[in-house]
């Protein structure tokens, strides 16, 4: 089982907030490029597109990284063990859903661990903390 | 296995941060006198010399004398990475680059490598190590950085060979596993000591494997230089990298590319080369059915069992899945290993090991090129090569050189020593190759490498010497790479107009000439052999490896103005050279410092007796079919190419008539190739750089000019 973020796009509205927390409650700023949480917007014809993008825990980038920084807790969460890390970046680029993020104040990349903080402040309930058997790609809905 | 390790030489120091690329000095050891001293990086030594390749050069020219020669004491061994090298973020940015003057050559070697060491060095505040001198006794060098310290100490009891020293390093220097992470050796092998095809084994620590592995620096015999100094290893513990060590002016800029190229790879390098599963084997396939697969020394260019031999094979030998960079963050991740193979003869017999590689210069060398298509013994003698510190290129094209010469007739069994040398003899490589790690037998004959051992079959066995100099796989002394360019012109020119020797790190232009007839006039195939070797040059001066430029490309990289060139990732060099250094320069302007470098390496040769026209020359078999087996393997393509380049009849010439017409044009086009890329790259038609050229570049020093003077 995997703890992880899930996403409701039909309930999500787009204020962003879960960026801010995220981006609060990591790097004491409120700078959505430092969210481990993205919520994208797309017009597709009419429709106002929202997807999210985070960390589904599927581990895929633990066997790129050179130097063991990279692996899952007991709980399943990926996590980076920063004191290991040399910032190749590698994870960044093979992330299947672009969710390992870089910033240019971080000498390490960063992603999400599913801590909950942006569901807890979601003002529509868009998102929560699950337990899953697989990872799958986070919500997309139109 | 505690080895007592009396201290000849001490030198204490406080490293010195990375700044932009650079520690700002480099480190000097004489090992006759025990002297040991910091040099200032000077101005003058980045803006003209970069660093790698051109910091060696530079501390050389000044280290050695005219008449200097590669075993005496004066000769140094240079070690410097690069401004760029030790950067993590973009694949192949961990290269090192040694020079030194070559046994084999007696002119200035370059030889690029992986491996920790490089960067490691500059983490530890070094741009440079240039070892002068020579010690009494075996020595060992330890730069260790966290205390401060450097020791040149006595090493009787630690190993040669680096099979071993990778277990030495791991008792001696880091019982505990952090403390491997940032330690790296250099070290070579008993072979080097008996022979001028020494190489360097570069050593990186494999956390996954839990243990240490090797990169060659192979070319030129630099290990032999190496052993002749006495040295069994140096070894370099740097304080902890991480993602800043290298200290760039704009570290946005290095990751963003970074990043760029990490996600290109991801997304198609399983549809491109498949580098990260099978490395460059995967070249095996390709260069045999372009019929460009070395077999048999170089007289054939396919063969029926190269599959056996094959990307697919290595595929299944190497184990998948692991990050098999030789420097962090290098997600082409060529350096495979074969694990877990069991060694069937010599020393080590018995030992499981995890063999590095094979990569496909040493299958293509080791296996086609001698008539060998069985994978072990491939593995067997690629272990041994590293283990006894010999390079496996020069060991392979030699070695095939000898079983031409065993099947001619030239050599025999009492000559050999009992050595059946014919070409697929496995067993009969293999004790050569022991012979080699023990000195003695036939193998010292064949480590003299193939210029010695045509003079030596000449005058002790009576051979023609014509023969001998026509399938000899040698230019200036060093073996040929495996890639067979009789069809390719430009290719015979990036061979043999080159500065170190017949090595494909200068241009590997075949299928822009042969296959994609891009390279059409000579002035064509001359713009072609000045940029394509002035840019190989440029990793070399930086810190990077070649491979990251084009065996992976962006799928819209065809569409470009100039595919060859690959302009998106030249573009990423751009921005990574001035995103480290913070020196904003053009894409011209990378041709334009490789130019300065190559030029000083080609004045260099001039100054130490050659580098002119005549050393330029190649063997014949480079050029086309020496014998008549060799035409008439290939005859429909021959004789239609006397039919249409020279107007002849094919079918009322003789097979030696036809040789002989097809050899007086295609040398007579080798010496117009001479002359149009003299002129394209601004030297004299007896290849000497004049002094306008010289001032272009802004090496126009008065010791630089004297050289030059002496041959206008």
């Amino acid at each position: 089982m995997s703890r992880v973020l899930s996403f409701d796009a039909d309930t999500c509205v787009g204020c962003h907030i879960c960026e801010e927390v995220c981006s609060d409650t990591w790097f004491k700023t409120t700078d959505r490029e430092l969210s481990s949480i993205r919520i994208h917007e797309e017009r597709r014809e009419d429709e106002l597109v929202l997807r999210a993008v985070y960390c589904v825990q599927c581990g895929e980038c633990i066997a790129v990284c050179p130097v063991m920084a990279l692996s899952q807790d007991r709980r399943g969460i990926v996590r980076l063990r920063k004191q290991l890390c040399v910032g190749c970046l590698s994870c960044v680029g093979f992330c299947p859903y672009l969710a390992m993020f870089y910033h240019a104040s971080q000498t390490e990349p960063f992603k999400c661990v599913a801590c909950g903080r942006c569901a807890e402040e979601c003002p529509a309930e868009a998102l929560a903390v699950v337990e899953v058997e697989t990872p799958r790609a986070p919500g997309l809905q139109v | 296995m505690s080895t007592s390790r009396t201290i000849l030489a001490e030198y204490t120091y406080t490293p010195s941060p990375v700044e932009r690329g650079y520690a700002g000095q480099t480190l000097y050891i004489n090992l006759s006198d025990h002297t040991i001293v910091a040099k200032p990086v000077t101005e003058l030594m980045k803006e003209k010399f970069i660093g790698g390749r051109g910091f060696g050069l530079w501390l050389l020219w000044h280290g050695v004398r005219d008449h200097t020669r590669w075993n005496d004491p004066e000769n140094e061994i240079v070690v410097s990475s690069g401004p760029c090298g030790g950067i993590t973020q973009y694949p192949g940015s961990g290269k090192s680059l040694v020079v030194s003057i070559s046994p084999l050559t007696d002119v200035v070697i370059d030889s690029n490598v992986g491996g920790h060491f490089g960067p490691l060095l500059k983490f530890a505040g070094w741009d440079a190590l240039e070892i002068q001198g020579k010690a009494k006794q075996d020595v060992v060098i330890v730069i260790d950085a966290p205390a401060g310290r450097i020791t040149v100490e006595e090493a009787p009891d630690i190993p040669v060979d680096t099979y071993l020293v990778g277990k030495w390093l791991l008792e001696e220097f880091a019982p505990a596993e952090e403390e491997r992470y940032f330690i790296s050796s250099i070290s070579s092998g008993r072979g080097a000591e008996h022979t001028r095809w020494g190489c360097l084994n570069f050593s990186l620590y494999d956390r996954r494997r839990k243990e240490f592995r090797f990169k060659q620096a192979g070319r030129g015999g630099i290990g032999t230089v190496f052993r002749d100094k006495r040295i069994k290893a140096v070894v370099v513990k740097s304080l902890p990298v991480k993602g800043d060590s290298n200290h760039p002016a704009d570290p946005e800029r290095v990751a963003r590319a970074g990043i760029r190229l990490h996600k290109e790879i991801h997304d198609h390098d399983d549809q491109q080369c498949r580098m990260r599963r099978r490395g460059t084997s995967y070249l095996v396939q390709i260069m045999n059915d372009y019929d460009l697969l070395p077999v048999h020394n170089f007289r054939l260019g396919s063969h029926p069992e190269a599959h056996r031999i094959n990307g697919d094979v290595w595929e299944a030998r190497f184990t998948q899945g692991l990050p098999d960079g030789c420097w962090y963050g290098c997600t082409l991740s060529c350096s495979h290993t074969s694990d877990n193979y069991t060694v069937r003869t010599g020393p080590y017999r018995g030992h499981t090991v995890n063999v590095d590689g094979p990569e496909y210069e040493t299958i293509a060398g080791v296996g086609s090129n001698c008539g060998i298509f069985d994978p072990d013994a491939i593995l067997e003698l690629n272990f041994y090569c590293d283990a006894y510190g010999i390079d496996t290129i020069s060991f392979g094209t030699g070695v095939a050189f000898v079983m031409e010469c065993y099947e001619a007739g030239i050599l025999d069994s009492e000559k050999t020593g009992g050595l059946e040398l014919r070409f697929g003899n496995a067993e009969a490589a293999i004790e050569l190759l022991h012979q080699m790690g023990r000195g003695e037998g036939f193998g010292c004959i064949v480590g003299q490498g193939v210029r010695r051992m045509k003079e030596y079959f000449a005058r002790e066995y009576g051979a023609d010497r014509a023969f001998l100099q026509d399938i000899g796989m040698e230019a200036k002394g060093l073996e040929y790479s495996e890639y067979v360019c009789k069809e390719s012109l430009a290719q015979q020119g990036g061979y043999g107009l080159t500065n170190k020797g017949p090595q494909h790190d200068e241009a590997w232009l075949i299928f822009m000439d042969m296959v994609s007839n891009l390279l059409p006039t000579f002035e064509d195939k001359a713009e072609a052999l000045h940029y394509f070797p002035m840019w190989r040059t440029w990793f070399g001066l930086c810190g990077f490896c070649k491979l990251p430029w084009n065996d992976i490309v962006p799928p819209d990289n065809k569409y470009s103005d100039e595919p060859a060139k690959i302009p998106a990732h030249v573009q990423n060099y751009v921005d990574l050279f001035a995103g480290v250094t913070g020196r904003e320069v053009t894409r011209e302007d990378l041709i334009t410092m490789s130019e300065a470098v190559y030029n000083f390496q080609r004045v260099f040769n001039i100054r130490l007796g050659y580098g002119l026209r005549e050393h330029d020359n190649v063997p014949y078999r480079s050029q086309g079919p020496v014998t008549i087996e060799e035409y008439l393997s290939r005859a429909e393509r021959y004789d239609k190419q006397l039919e249409q380049l020279l107007g002849l009849n094919p079918q009322e010439m003789s097979v030696e008539e036809k040789l002989a017409a097809l050899r007086k044009y295609r040398e007579e086009q080798y010496e117009r190739l001479k002359d149009a890329v003299y002129a394209r790259r601004g030297w004299t038609r007896n290849g000497v750089p004049t002094p306008e050229t010289l001032r272009r570049l802004g090496i126009d020093f008065p010791e630089v000019l004297a050289v030059v003077q002496k041959h206008l």
